[in-house]
């Protein structure tokens, strides 16, 4: 949080959660690090900062990206959105709660990243099956899991799509 | 859960067993865990989410080379940049902390030298921490450190285990005499005389297993804030075991317990990895001791690589002997294993290499077995308990010699390990090793195994993919798995590890029940487990339970984390204290009630009269008269709504677990590419508590288990760097690659404790590698060739089949 | 780890971008999709004082159809190929490879140009712009100039592209009538680097390829064509000696360097079996 003066800044003005934040931000910062470090937000995670595995994972302008390979600097302008959005849509509330009930975290570290990755899937891929399921979420590491269960937790959310459960939150036309 | 359409789960085992308290509800039912609910928002509180006053952050200056003199330091540019706050070597550190030596004394002869938190004078291995940078930043921190300008000489580096030994092989640490770091034999008598039985038959092999790390997705953390105007330390430690490392600092740093607190509050994945004491602990606690204010620690991925201990460096060659008719008389192993310049502190590198001696045949009926293991120090990252520890390894040689043993005698994998195991009513027994066996349940897991993956479907489908060239391996691993240890484990060596654990349950006014427990939270479902006891053994609903772990100033002494004893031991002191609650709440109930309790029963909350099922008094007025109105309650009643017990496993040094495990899998014979198509896991670990949590660390641990058998490896180049080092380079399994795995359950509770629930966290690492190996190896059979080296890569296979 | 401190600017126009890189030589970087660049700046693996982000730059995005080639700005994202109809119609090739990309949130920053201009030989596009024979266009101080794909790829992170130029656009022709397009690669993981990778393209006729192109991922320092192996195939209508044939000529012409687990003979090895099954998969009869 605490720039030292000696360093390039750069001032950006950023939509976090719909809310905007205006910060003075050392220009070699990432957007994980500007979250977690300017906005409070420690939701998402640094796992290895090379663009890797995925629990940094949050969405820029409405595509799921990596914090750890955005610059603070370059999302200035922009949308951002993790996981702790105050008033999640009902797709990532049936997420959350189906990660909950079918043990798809132990240890929470990835699950943002996860999640976010997830609520991508079921936006764009809603007749994902279990195979493309795994390869859509094959981004982000999970070692506590082995997979399994949030494959299960993301089919199950993708059948409560198909009988309309999410209607009242029609998706936007976006490109598949 | 498996998948909806295929295998049901069980989602209640609780009735197969006799209830373990009175009226019990949620001991044995998949109940989700509703306190991970926030780490789903993103609201955990991992040590890198902290912020402190003055916080500063620390980045070490590591070796870049396996072994080097190191020279004069010079530090003036680093701590001429603004933000640095210090710039601290070995030395200073040294002055406040003690050095450690890792050794135990029931690991006879064991030696290793003594090891500081930041290296003084050498360096002996790529990544052991040298200098310290403290800054406002962890940017600014290293942009300090490459401003350090450190002079080194290399020095020749020990890199190979084959010629550790050997005469003119430099040593790593002159004043121990040679890089032996531990050695064992072990011969019960009768395998020479075995061998040499007219009707004996021979299979011999030699087994590589690739040395590996655990990659927790969070990184090893800590802060350690010393207050000098209370002189406390605090530490908050992504770590398994709190009470372990107060101890740790306390004597290192010269500190009372009471001076200390270790927090442990969310862990994100730990796995063994973050259950040892290293060097950059030390050395962060140290800086804040000097400069008075919380230094935090936050290891990045590429130093977590040349900085978390590696494990499971062997070479084992392996000798089984059975008899034509079938019976297997004997195994014989010779291990070598590689470890790192120090053993590690304070559970030793000593203890892998031990295990495997120890567990090497264990299901098996065999009388006669002959072990040799050798640990050698090497100029490497230092090596220790990663989950399952020698358990893979035991495991993989001891199956993949049964497999090549039925495969001589023409006999099904399945049918040949039906003859040999233990059977299941021959308990308490003793194996080959000396080991003590209480109950298993081998034919029952194997049965169940076979039922559950449909074997001769598996079987008849292979033999036709056969005729069309597609090869598909069905491979087969029994386990054995040691959880709830007694202090047979560390105790006895001189560790100040608590192999007994302690839980308190106090009832709170309103008839809320608060748990504390000395085990901890890494994500496997503790903290959910004890409710789901508590709220049994007391009597109230799930939801009125919150259990907190973690904390050295507020939990009862305990063991934290490890050797899967969570469930079975921390398990049975919250039993143990519950069921004394219950009686405390039912003598105030007495006393408010003015009626004799043995009628009264405590139901979901409520005193009742058992008679009738009538309703008496709420636990929220019995809370409100207790501790509020203790004016109204006779002179001889005073609540005690609080209450402490503790539990040691004293029956055994350890109650083993068993399962079977079956690993189906397609290999693409011009590629050398394995597909997973399916893995199957029979876990016994006896009363299960909560059976999706059993499932799902059955699931991860098999993940993790495939991680080492076909991807994971630390490779070294010839100067004894690691070359793959980063997350692109080092394979860890991913979703795409992953099976679907399907568990079956068999519970055979043991009777140490009255809960009688065994471990179930490290099965699953335990037989994966065997499981997968045995079926690339059946899928191979029609071509006469065999893999024995893990990870098993396409190289290895296109090798084994002379296509390169 | 954290990258050390530079300065960042973002180009208001492509000539802006060209003076800024002429002005501050090898210590600026230009800043596109960042997939590459931030991660290795983050692993301290390059120390540049200045980053010149072109992500604003807009007329060097899209994918259009012009006077008969398919044309793709260089600051067309991975995830815009992967889901472009016009890609899916005119350079199948390119949508084959895409899902190969790494992973998604990668491909919805990376970009086609970045690619193509870092040039990593293990890279899924240098291989497929090679394999189609493409032109690639690019701006200097001087203007605009087109080389091939054939000319483009030189060596090691080494292309034609001199370090004040920018790359603007790729230009792909248009499938052909009978051609047909197959792209595959096999590595560890789904959307690792490959250990091998096959970019091939070939006008079928029957059992008769002609047009031929085979270009190879991760078997050398750059993308290469395998021109004999493409001769064997073309001389004549396929058959099991001539894929032998095809295949021994493949072997002889590839020199791949061992990577940290594979070496130049199982990369060989799969090499092979990728051309095998690329020309079975190219010549089957559509269902």
């Amino acid at each position: 949080m605490n720039t030292p003066l000696d360093e390039p800044t750069t001032r950006v003005r950023i939509e976090v959660n719909g809310q905007p934040v205006l910060r003075d931000v050392a220009c070699r910062k990432h957007l994980s690090d500007f979250l977690r470090d300017d906005c409070g937000l420690k939701g998402s995670h640094l796992g290895c900062e090379h663009g890797v595995c995925g629990a940094c994972t949050v969405r820029l302008d409405g595509r799921i990206v990596r914090g750890c390979l955005v610059l603070a600097a370059q999302a200035s302008g922009h949308r951002v959105e993790t996981v702790e959005s105050a008033t999640p849509g009902l797709r990532l509330k049936a997420l959350q709660d189906a990660f909950v009930e079918y043990n798809a975290l132990q240890c929470g570290y990835c699950t943002p990243g996860m999640l976010m990755a997830a609520l991508d899937l079921v936006e764009r891929r809603p007749d994902a099956d279990r195979e493309q399921v795994r390869m859509w979420i094959s981004g982000n590491y999970c070692r506590c899991t082995g997979y399994h269960a949030i494959v299960d937790a993301v089919c199950a959310v993708l059948d409560l799509q198909r009988v309309g459960a999410f209607a009242a939150e029609p998706l936007p036309q976006v490109n598949p | 859960m498996n998948h909806p359409t295929e295998v049901p789960t069980r989602r209640d085992l609780g009735t197969e067993l006799p209830a373990v308290t009175e009226d019990q509800r949620h001991i044995g039912v998949a109940h989700p865990r509703e306190g991970v609910r926030r780490l789903a928002q993103g609201r955990g509180q991992y040590v890198d989410d902290i912020e402190l006053p003055r916080l500063a952050h620390v980045a070490f200056w590591r070796s870049p080379v396996a072994h080097m003199r190191i020279g004069a330091i010079d530090r003036a540019a680093a701590q001429a940049l603004p933000g640095v706050i210090a710039v601290v070597t070995g030395a200073e550190i040294a002055n406040l902390c003690k050095p450690w030596v890792a050794t135990l004394a029931h690991l006879a002869g064991i030696k290793s030298a003594p090891q500081y938190p930041l290296a003084i004078e050498r360096a002996t291995w790529q990544g052991e921490p040298v200098v310290a940078v403290v800054a406002e930043t962890r940017a600014r921190a290293e942009d300090g450190v490459a401003l350090l300008q450190v002079d080194w000489d290399e020095l020749p580096a020990v890199l190979d285990t084959e010629t550790a030994l050997d005469a003119d092989t430099p040593l790593i640490h002159p004043e121990l005499g040679d890089n032996l770091c531990f050695e064992r034999a072990l011969d019960t008598g009768g395998v020479d005389e075995a061998a040499a039985r007219a009707d004996a038959v021979v299979f011999e092999e030699t087994y590589h297993f690739g040395r590996h790390t655990g990659v927790t997705l969070e990184p090893r953390c800590q802060i350690a804030d010393w207050n000098p105007g209370d002189r406390k330390l605090t530490v908050y430690h992504s770590c398994q075991a709190p009470h372990m490392m107060q101890d740790l600092y306390c004597r290192q740093f010269d500190l009372q317990e009471h001076q200390v607190r270790v927090i442990c509050r969310d862990v994100g994945g730990s796995f063994g990895i973050k259950v040892h004491a290293y060097p950059d602990d030390f050395a962060t606690v140290a800086l804040s001791l000097m400069l008075g204010r919380p230094v935090k620690f936050v290891a990045d991925r590429l130093e977590s690589f040349v900085s978390d201990i590696h494990a499971r460096e062997h070479r084992i060659h392996g000798r089984i002997v059975a008899s034509k008719a079938g019976e297997i008389l004997a195994f014989e192993i010779d291990d070598l294993t590689g470890v790192g310049p120090y053993s590690m502190f304070p559970r030793t590198s000593g203890i892998e290499g031990n295990q495997v001696v120890t567990l090497t045949g264990g299901p098996y009926k065999h009388r006669a077995y002959r072990a040799r293991l050798q640990v050698v120090f090497q100029n490497k990252v230092p090596t220790c308990q990663y989950r399952g520890v020698g358990h893979p390894i035991a495991c993989a040689v001891t199956e993949a010699l049964v497999d090549g043993m039925a495969g001589r005698l023409g006999l099904d994998p399945i049918v040949f390990r039906q003859h040999n195991v233990i059977p299941d009513n021959a308990y308490p027994a003793t194996g080959a090793s000396g080991i003590k066996l209480e109950v298993l349940s081998h034919e029952a897991c194997l049965r169940e195994a076979q039922r559950l993956c449909d074997y001769d479907t598996l079987r008849a489908e292979q033999a036709a993919l056969r005729q069309q060239g597609v090869h598909r391996g069905i491979g087969v691993a029994a386990l054995i798995e040691l959880t709830n240890p007694s202090a047979a484990f560390y105790g006895v060596g001189g560790a100040r590890i608590a192999s007994q654990d302690g839980a308190t349950l106090r009832l709170e006014p309103s008839g809320v029940l608060t748990v504390l427990s000395g085990v901890g939270e890494q994500g496997q479902g503790a903290e959910a487990v004890f409710a789901q006891i508590a709220a049994d053994a007391v009597g109230v609903a799930l939801d009125r339970v919150r259990v907190i772990t973690g904390d050295t100033d507020v939990t009862p002494y305990g063991g934290g984390t490890w050797a899967s004893r969570g469930t079975g031991i921390g398990g049975e002191a919250v039993l143990l204290a519950g069921r004394v609650l219950r009686d405390n709440i039912l003598a105030v109930a007495e006393a408010i009630l003015k009626r004799d309790r043995t009628g009264l029963r405590l139901r979901r909350g409520v005193v009742i009269d058992e008679a009738s099922g009538q309703a008496l008094l709420d636990l929220a007025e019995l809370g409100r008269i207790a501790y509020f109105r203790s004016d109204t309650l006779p002179a001889s009643c005073t609540p005690e709504l609080m209450v402490t017990r503790h539990y040691a496993q004293r029956d055994y040094p350890f109650i083993f677990t068993n399962g079977v495990q079956v690993s189906h899998v397609e290999v693409d014979v011009d590629t050398g590419f394995v597909k997973l198509l399916r893995h199957w896991a029979v876990e016994d670990c006896g009363r299960v508590i909560n059976p999706m949590l059993v499932d799902e660390q059955m699931r991860g641990a098999i993940v993790q288990g495939i991680g080492g058998a076909l991807f994971e490896e630390c490779l070294y180049d010839e100067g004894g760097t690691l070359s793959n080092g980063n997350m692109a380079d080092y394979l860890v399994p991913m979703a795409g690659e992953m099976p679907d795995i399907v568990i079956g359950h068999v519970q055979s509770p043991t009777r140490s404790s009255q809960l009688g629930a065994k471990g179930a966290g490290e099965a699953g690492t335990a037989g994966a590698p065997a499981a997968v190996m045995n079926a690339i190896n059946d899928a191979l059979a029609p071509f006469g060739v065999r893999v024995s080296s893990q990870p098993i890569t396409p190289e290895k296979i296109l090798r084994a089949l002379g296509r390169i | 780890m954290k990258s050390q401190a530079f300065d960042y600017v973002r180009a208001e126009s492509a000539q802006h971008a060209l003076a800024l890189l002429a002005q501050h030589g090898d210590d600026a970087r230009v800043l596109a999709g960042g997939q590459t660049l931030l991660a290795s700046l983050g692993m301290r693996l390059a120390q540049p004082s200045l980053l010149v982000d072109i992500g604003d730059l807009t007329d060097l995005a899209g994918i259009s159809v012009d006077h008969g080639v398919l044309r793709i700005g260089a600051l067309t994202r991975h995830v815009e190929i992967e889901e472009s109809p016009l890609v899916a119609l005119h350079a199948p090739l390119l949508a084959q490879a895409a899902p190969h990309i790494a992973h998604r949130a990668i491909r919805n920053r990376g970009t086609f140009g970045g690619a193509l201009a870092y040039a990593d030989p293990a890279a899924e596009w240098p291989a497929c712009v090679l394999a189609l024979g493409g032109t690639l266009v690019l701006l200097g101080a001087g203007g605009e100039r087109r080389v091939a794909a054939d000319d483009f790829f030189r060596g090691l992170f080494s292309t034609a592209r001199r370090d004040d130029e920018l790359l603007l656009a790729c230009e792909l022709p248009l499938l052909a009538a009978g051609e047909r397009q197959r792209f595959s690669e096999l590595a560890r993981r789904q959307g690792d680097y490959a250990i091998a990778g096959l970019a091939a393209r070939a006008v079928v006729q029957g059992s008769q390829l002609s047009q031929l192109r085979l270009a190879w991922l991760s078997l050398g320092d750059r993308p290469l064509r395998s021109r004999a192996a493409e001769q064997v195939l073309q001389g004549g209508p396929l058959s099991a000696q001539r894929i032998a044939d095809a295949e021994a000529a493949l072997r002889a012409e590839l020199s791949p360097f061992a990577d940290l687990t594979h070496s130049a003979a199982a990369k060989l090895q799969m090499a092979a079996t990728l051309l095998r099954r690329a020309v079975a998969n190219l010549t089957r009869d559509p269902a």
